[in-house]
């Protein structure tokens, strides 16, 4: 029952001692591959990006994953809440990506059900980097994962924003970030057209345009999909917590930007 | 050269069973009642801080009375399990019964094997669909597991408790009966007359997916 741990003063980390008995369990997730190797060709999800509003934050992610030149799944989901007042999005290989999703969310709701509060959003994103720093050997290997993160303090209602770089280095914005292959193409655009006082219907309008814009520019980005009904996810986190922008919401939006966009 | 003492492992088992319940007897007992909407789970308690109620798992609860350092180290136990098994599986393979054979177990063999037996005892609560699907497991200091229907109680005064709330329990009462129910009953076994401040959560039975949540004082009053 207690294997796994010495006296509780030892585990210096209440989320930490998840992984711990992980690790006893040999639970962990580990993609050790041989030095050198790179053939290993994993799907990648590609664009995903959040800006700030006046009390909350918007989050968006397209649904393609890529396998080189091939599109390995369509309906991929990017924008996660990672526990019920932030969310986190994921571009990169996919699978690790998604793993460290899940194991990103039980630590975060360990820590809450161990310790009767959650963590600060300073904290979730720390723990976040530190994730994303263990994975350097593999980032090495071209297997990286490249996160977003936002979240609101629940004492003051104020909406924070992280961006990641591959070696686990974590940098608060303060309008908006962009991650993935079409990254840098919905940056672009947001730069043009983001204003921090946008309501939630203009927010939800400029997300899913700044998705098309980068799938527009970018093959690795999959647009909205009108013929199958693939629409970008796109999330909310505001002071009453995480919430889905529902996907006939998302779908007028898309419309609206293919129809101008395009 | 000194020999131990031989002592018959009947007075052994009734001293450790003696010394546990004297442990468990100095707290206040803590009653769950399901009803129409989920499971009432609530106890005098006069700390704001240190919390006999905890959610362990999605539709699951731990209740603990007895010695806070003890039951404080099963109920990190029991959350690690449970999250572990949810990770490595599935949400839906975390189980109150599996949970609470682990604790009958813990506590039987500390009770048997241990210097001391802990002083302390737990209810295992999990929300169904339905209530008839509801399920209250009751795990006493020596690992005795009992599984009750409806209503149930631990602490010193558990057993009277569970008289009186079978007399005013009904199937299909409202949150507020609940509550009025509950409290009506601690206060009729308690031997002060005051209340030093309730401690009380639900498991709510419509939750998508976390189901536990604290009352506050207000709703409580």
């Amino acid at each position: 029952m207690t294997e796994g741990d010495g006296l509780p003063l030892a585990r210096v980390t209440p989320a930490e001692s998840f992984t711990a008995v992980l690790q006893a369990h040999g639970l962990t997730p580990r993609w050790d591959g041989t030095a050198g190797t790179s053939a290993l060709q994993a799907p990648d999800g590609t664009t995903v990006l959040a800006f700030r509003l006046a009390d909350s934050v918007i989050m968006a992610g397209d649904r393609r994953a890529t396998s080189g030149h091939l599109i390995a799944h369509r309906r991929v989901q990017k924008v996660y809440p990672a526990d019920a007042y932030s969310a986190v999005a994921i571009s990169g290989t996919a699978g690790i990506a998604l793993e460290l999703v899940r194991l990103f969310q039980t630590e975060l709701e360990h820590y809450e059900k161990i310790e009767g509060h959650r963590l600060s959003v300073a904290g979730k994103a720390n723990h976040l980097a530190t994730m994303i720093r263990k994975q350097l050997p593999l980032a090495f290997q071209g297997l990286g994962v490249i996160p977003l993160f936002c979240g609101v303090e629940e004492a003051t209602g104020a909406g924070h924003l992280y961006s990641f770089d591959i070696v686990g280095g974590s940098y608060e914005e303060i309008d908006y970030a962009a991650t993935g292959s079409g990254g840098r193409d919905a940056r672009l655009y947001l730069r043009t057209a983001y204003r921090p006082d946008m309501d939630t219907d203009e927010a939800v309008d400029l997300a899913v345009a700044a998705l098309v814009a980068a799938a527009e520019e970018d093959t690795a980005t999959g647009g909205p999909d009108m013929m199958r009904e693939i629409y970008p996810n796109v999330a909310l986190v505001d002071a009453a917590g995480y919430r889905e922008i529902d996907e006939t919401r998302v779908a007028e939006a898309a419309r609206h930007a293919l129809g101008s966009g395009s | 050269m000194s020999f131990p003492f031989y002592v018959p492992p009947e007075q052994l088992m009734k001293d450790r069973a003696e010394f546990a319940r004297k442990g468990i007897s100095r707290g206040k007992s803590m009653v769950a009642i399901t009803y129409d909407e989920g499971i009432l789970l609530l106890g005098e308690n006069p700390s704001r801080t240190l919390q006999k109620i905890s959610e362990v798992y999605d539709r699951i609860a731990f209740v603990a009375v007895g010695k806070q350092n003890e039951f404080e180290q099963l109920r990190v136990g029991g959350i690690r399990r449970a999250d572990i098994t949810g990770y490595a599986y599935s949400r839906a393979d975390v189980t109150a019964r599996s949970l609470a054979t682990a604790y009958a177990q813990t506590l039987g063999h500390i009770f048997t094997q241990e210097v001391k037996p802990y002083e302390v005892e737990l209810m295992v609560v999990e929300v169904g669909q339905v209530q008839g699907d509801d399920t209250i497991f009751r795990i006493t200091y020596d690992g005795t597991l009992y599984d009750d229907r409806e209503f149930s109680a631990i602490g010193g005064s558990a057993e009277p408790l569970i008289a009186h709330i079978g007399q005013g329990y009904a199937p299909g009462m409202t949150l507020q009966a609940a509550i009025a129910l509950a409290k009506e009953s601690c206060l009729a076994v308690a031997d002060d007359n005051g209340t030093s401040g309730w401690e009380a959560a639900i498991l709510d039975r419509a939750a998508r997916r976390r189901a536990f949540r604290r009352l506050g004082a207000a709703e409580v009053e």
